[in-house]
């Protein structure tokens, strides 16, 4: 006899909550295990550029949060696109769960970029490509989020948000191929498929730690964020009020 | 087929007569426009060296600007006394009807300040081949700004505070436009020719037209759950 998997058993909030819970604290482990070595490596052991000096150490920072940011808003989009066709409550929660982490990436990426720019450019900033997409990146991490506290009621909010962010995905391949298609300031890529790696390998790992740290830390937080998010719109169902009874509050 | 087209047809002739029952509507828009170029030269200084160079991006700006508040009048008097609400239980497909609001939309609001553009460039000491490539750049360029707008102002219907909010949600996707069409004048004043610019303009133009209607739909059959 075959056991029937049930794909959709942690798409109710009911069943997620839990499990959410119980994943925070692994994730966390895995975020203090990557940061520590990851910090590690980009202070101490990847060595000083022959150009740059110790300056391009902001890097460990700002292009993992580069990614991220765009990472972010692409599985946002997702889950937003997922809430939209299948109109399951977990998606649409996950994708508001998600944009303020996206946006705090944006801002960290534009933020270090600019303190990176002003020694090695002269500039806090230039209106290059790669820049001015960034920040419309922020920007629409921030029409989105506004859109959604706009609206009352929080069905009408996802959907309409879901919409939002799927018109917004277009700026994705704009910025991610930005310094192919233009020849302005921001350097290209350093780590490509097709020719290999072009730095340090100790800087290479130094950027991958840091990376997966930021993946890590962005997984804690949505779930952290998400369960309040349950817990506020599911406000009325019985078994929130199971969870929140004090005698199980810990 | 040929009832797609009437009920184009109807809907733009509908939403034109509409318009031009209540010109002063219109008129407003145009002349948001007409003040916000003219008062650069009295921020900036008369210096027409200067004035000739920002006068591309002031004149795009501007222009964003107009046709963002004219984004309101695209479907709320509809939505406020329920012809939305029958235009969605209609047999014809929604992004046909939404097309044929958006293109009436432009008629009124966009297609006025193309023609007025070169008036503007004239008092910026624009060169004529400057100003053709103006009013040409904001031809191309402004129906991608009201199909953009259709979507927000679509997503925004009955919102609180659905007019600043709808500049939040639409300004950030009107960049790229604002880019190029301000980008192919400055490109054609020196003398590399506008081409490039106001090709990818109308690419603007044709991936608008097939998408945003759709998206716009979305967002309406959402807005009036």
């Amino acid at each position: 006899m075959t056991r029937k998997i049930n794909w959709f058993k942690y798409s109710s909030p009911q069943a997620f909550y839990p499990l959410a819970g119980k994943m925070i604290p692994w994730f966390t482990v895995a975020a203090l295990l990557f940061t520590l070595p990851g910090l590690y490596f980009s202070f101490f052991v990847a060595p000083a550029d022959y150009q740059q000096g110790e300056a391009y150490r902001i890097m460990f920072i700002h292009v993992p949060a580069a990614w991220m940011s765009m990472f972010i808003y692409m599985v946002m989009a997702g889950y937003a696109g997922m809430g939209l066709v299948l109109n399951s409550r977990l998606s649409s929660m996950m994708a508001s769960a998600l944009a303020p982490t996206g946006a705090m990436f944006t801002f960290l990426a534009l933020w270090t970029g600019s303190l990176w720019g002003k020694p090695m450019w002269g500039a806090w900033w230039v209106w290059d490509a790669r820049l001015t997409s960034e920040l419309i990146l922020l920007f629409l991490y921030i029409g989105f989020m506004s859109l959604s506290a706009a609206i009352d009621e929080p069905r009408r909010a996802a959907r309409a948000s879901a919409v939002l962010a799927l018109v917004g995905v277009v700026n994705i391949p704009i910025i991610y191929f930005s310094v192919k298609w233009w020849n302005t300031l921001h350097q290209g890529s350093s780590i490509t498929a097709s020719k290999g790696l072009t730095m340090e390998a100790s800087m290479f790992i130094a950027m991958i730690l840091m990376a997966m740290a930021f993946w890590m830390y962005t997984i804690v937080v949505a779930l952290m964020r998400v369960r309040c998010e349950i817990l506020e719109r599911e406000r009325h169902a019985e078994w929130v009020a199971e969870v929140l009874r004090p005698s199980r509050a810990r | 087929m040929t009832s797609l087209t009437a009920a184009f047809r109807c809907i733009v002739a509908r939403d034109i007569t509409l318009a031009l029952r209540r010109r002063a509507d219109v008129l407003t828009t145009l002349f948001f426009f007409v003040i916000v170029v003219s008062l650069f030269p009295l921020g900036v200084g008369p210096e027409m060296a200067t004035l000739r160079i920002i006068a591309p991006g002031v004149v795009w700006v501007a222009a964003l600007l107009a046709s963002m508040l004219a984004l309101e009048r695209m479907f709320y008097s509809d939505y406020r006394d329920g012809t939305l609400e029958q235009m969605l239980l209609t047999p014809q497909p929604l992004p046909v009807l939404v097309l044929g609001k958006v293109f009436a939309h432009w008629l009124v609001s966009g297609l006025p300040l193309v023609l007025i553009a070169p008036l503007l460039g004239v008092q910026y000491d624009l060169p004529p081949e400057g100003l053709m490539v103006l009013a040409l750049s904001l031809l191309v360029g402004t129906p991608v700004l009201s199909l953009i707008g259709a979507i927000g102002a679509a997503l925004t219907l009955g919102v609180r505070g659905g007019g600043v909010l709808v500049s939040l949600l639409v300004l950030p996707l009107y960049i790229p436009v604002l880019i190029f069409g301000a980008g192919a004048v400055d490109a054609s004043m020196s003398g590399l020719g506008a081409q490039a610019h106001l090709s990818l303009l109308g690419a603007f133009l044709l991936g608008a037209l097939i998408l945003a209607p759709w998206a716009a739909s979305a967002a309406l059959r959402i807005s009036m759950e």
